[in-house]
């Protein structure tokens, strides 16, 4: 096949360029179609995350390209490892992806289950809700950060009307209790679509012979969805929550847009503290070490994350 | 035929030629950065008589303020060629100075005779000078600007509330002097009924991302006593930037901001505060006085309405104020700095620097800020003279950029957060402070 792939390229080649072609083996062949992407990930992947690990163990400063990089060992991962703020970003950081993955995963389930139903105009509700999920993530900040208005916002009157507490005292942004959760709702509304489509294949995938026969064998409706719908879908939802673990570990714009790490640092995580260190306080070998280190942490959780689900998969 | 030839190639030709020129005309355009705001639009105003003297053409890259600092130090750090002329913030300076992002114009001043006497001294020191105090001029004083104060004139003329206020107080209603008189103002008005709607005590600076509750803390703290180091051992902090007035000092603004500033101002900086001024939400206002013009000609707060006044005393009778504003500098990696000179030349003159006033900007020059008729030049002229007067700007150090993020987490963690206490934050402040100069080998 690929013979005859290389003989169709060189016939429709000039002449001088065909013979060369000709010359070349199907493995060259296929390497030089592969070669411009490799070299594009290397050049915009690989290269720069070496170049990363390289300034972790200097004192490099991008805004003083003129001064001596000096090499400082483990210094850099010494003081991130010691520094109380980072370990407080760090726990802040893992309540989000706790609670958002967590409330994304049962309401996007209910939902795809509730969708799988096939009721009248099932489409179109498919389509409402997946909305959230297709709007720009700094649209969605802006507008969450007007409906969270203490004065103006919508959001402060609705709680408003259904507990009576004035809609001035409901300052979601401004109070250090309710600004992380203003987050976690708006993450959750935004991202429960993705992980309910998911959970949707996976419950489309599970074949209609199996809950006939369970009929068959007057399963109840909850037998059937404990033994059957569940275990059948437990891959895709442990999909969902991997590919919302990893999206959420690293969570930057809307925390930014929404409250910039504040009320004094509640919201911020380890994302915005990087961006603080590598971009304000240019510090540019200390945040190259704080980002391989979390790197190396969602890296290897993912690994662990993965094989659990690959035994999942092969029961 | 010849004919037809002719008048093809002379067509040509003359459309060569124009292009040729168009082209040449664009090689020389020059490029300013700055921030966008008031300001800059009105020095686009302004450099149209400079294209229309030199022929140079002049194009505009202005960056909101959010984003000012982080978009313009990535271009100089990465020896951009964006920007022929930069007008940079004051605490620049050390850094730009000494990364060798802007040309030194002591030669050229002296060349052509521009005279840093001739500038405001504080706007010297605080925009142009590095090291501080020194006669080494990286930038001409541009815009000068400070931290002060506005006020709703129409509610603090209110017979009711003047005489419910003096029964309250015990002293007339009217710009504060003191800080004591500001707060008690503040919660004078907070959560008041005036005209129908609820209105607040004061709109300040709360702001986490770039500078803004430094800024406002830092302009009430000089004026209780803070001071960033021993005067003299520099770099020695402890005692001085954690002292027992500046501990009461910041404890007064988480005071201000607890009792008296609207629902939801936790992160607000100069453009929060002049929507929450502009939309009659507060009596009283913390902005720079760069915000002053266009809050004069605003319909619904401006006119009459509106007052102005300087950063009122401490406890102890120490008046200061923040200093903003910039200084404009040539970029030394602009292949076009001869052209860039010519601005700067052109822009120092007097009476482009009075008609820089005219339009909105805040002119540096002695000549123009001491002419007889500058304080009944603008309802704001005055005060900003006076605030101008009792100036302070913080770290102007290579390293401000940590040194800044610092204190806006210590700031923000205890004013905003409430976490920890006033002496907590300015302890912790002067730890990191320390480890930054350390790093710097300054220590």
């Amino acid at each position: 096949m690929l013979n005859r792939t290389a003989e169709n390229v060189a016939r429709a080649t000039p002449e001088p360029l065909a013979r060369k072609v000709r010359g070349i083996s199907d493995k060259g062949l296929a390497w030089l179609f592969i070669s411009p992407t490799i070299l594009l990930l290397l050049a915009i992947n690989i290269f720069p995350l070496f170049w990363a690990i390289y300034l972790s163990f200097t004192n490099f400063r991008a805004n003083r390209p003129n001064e001596v990089v000096k090499n400082l060992g483990f210094a850099n991962y010494q003081r991130i490892l010691a520094d109380q703020d980072i370990w407080i970003a760090m726990q802040t950081t893992a309540h989000f992806v706790f609670w958002t993955i967590l409330l994304q995963t049962l309401i996007g389930f209910t939902l795809a289950w509730l969708i799988d139903r096939k009721f009248r105009g099932h489409a179109f509700w498919t389509t409402i809700i997946l909305v959230p999920m297709m709007l720009s993530p700094a649209v969605v900040g802006n507008f969450w950060r007007f409906l969270y208005e203490p004065q103006i916002g919508l959001f402060a009157y609705a709680i408003s009307f259904i507990t009576r507490i004035p809609p001035t005292d409901i300052q979601m942004l401004s109070n250090v209790s309710l600004a992380p959760w203003s987050i976690i709702i708006v993450d959750t509304w935004m991202w429960t679509p993705y992980v309910m489509l998911i959970c949707l294949a996976g419950l489309r995938s599970i074949p209609e012979y199996i809950y006939e026969a369970a009929e068959v064998d007057r399963a109840s409706n909850w037998r059937q969805f404990w033994s059957i719908t569940l275990p059948m879908a437990l891959p895709f939802i442990m999909l969902a929550v991997l590919f919302r673990g990893i999206e959420n570990f690293k969570m930057f714009d809307m925390v930014n847009l929404l409250t910039g790490g504040g009320p004094g640092s509640t919201t911020e995580v380890a994302s915005i503290t990087l961006k603080r260190q590598a971009f304000e306080s240019w510090r540019t070998g200390y945040s190259s070490a704080f980002a391989i280190i979390l790197f190396v942490a969602v890296f290897g959780l993912a690994n662990i994350y993965v094989k659990a689900l690959n035994k999942v998969k092969q029961r | 035929m010849k004919s037809s030839l002719k008048l093809a190639l002379g067509l040509t030709s003359a459309i060569s030629a124009s292009t040729a020129v168009s082209n040449a005309a664009h090689a020389e355009d020059l490029t300013l950065c700055w921030a966008a705001w008031d300001p800059a639009n009105a020095l686009v105003e302004l450099s149209k008589d400079f294209t229309k003297e030199s022929g140079i053409g002049m194009k505009f890259e202005f960056v909101p303020w959010t984003n000012y600092a982080d978009r313009f130090l990535n271009e100089l750090n990465s020896k951009g060629k964006l920007c022929d002329l930069i007008i940079g913030d004051s605490q620049w300076i050390g850094g730009s100075a000494e990364n060798g992002h802007y040309v030194k114009l002591n030669d050229f001043f002296d060349k052509e005779k521009i005279s840093m006497d001739d500038f405001v001294p504080a706007t010297v020191v605080g925009y142009s000078e590095w090291p501080k105090n020194t006669p080494n001029y990286w930038a001409l004083p541009a815009m000068g600007d400070v931290v002060g104060w506005t006020y709703r004139k129409d509610w603090f003329s209110k017979p009711e509330l003047q005489k419910e206020f003096k029964e309250k107080y015990g002293w007339d209603l009217g710009p504060p002097t003191t800080f004591d008189q500001l707060k008690q103002i503040a919660e004078f008005f907070q959560k008041r009924e005036i005209d129908g709607k609820t209105v607040y005590g004061a709109s300040i600076y709360t702001e986490r991302g770039s500078e803004g509750i430094t800024m406002g803390a830092m302009d009430v703290l000089y004026s209780f006593g803070f001071q960033y180091e021993n005067p003299k051992k520099p770099y020695e902090m402890e005692g001085f930037v954690n002292s027992e007035k500046s501990v009461k000092g910041l404890e007064f603004y988480k005071s201000l901001y607890d009792c008296c500033t609207p629902p939801g101002a936790s992160n607000s900086y100069m453009g929060e505060g002049v929507d929450a001024f502009k939309s009659g939400q507060v009596a009283m206002h913390m902005n720079f006085a760069f915000t002053w013009p266009g809050l004069q000609k605003d319909e619904n707060v401006g006119g009459d309405k509106i007052g102005y006044f300087v950063n009122p005393k401490g406890p102890d009778g120490e008046q200061f104020a923040q200093l903003g504003g910039q200084g404009i500098s040539v970029v030394s990696y602009s292949d076009k700095q001869e052209a860039a000179l010519k601005y700067i030349k052109w822009f120092a003159n007097k009476d482009v620097q009075a008609k820089w006033w005219s339009l909105g900007g805040y002119s540096c020059l002695n000549a123009v800020v001491k002419d007889p008729a500058f304080p009944a030049s603008q309802p704001y002229a005055q005060t900003f003279l006076d605030s101008m007067a009792i100036v302070k700007d913080f770290w102007a150090e290579p390293s401000y950029a940590p040194l800044l993020q610092a204190s806006q987490k210590r700031f923000h963690d205890y004013v905003v957060a409430g976490q920890g206490s006033s002496k907590d934050a300015l302890d912790g402040l002067v730890k990191d402070w320390t480890q930054v100069f350390q790093d710097d080998g300054k220590m």
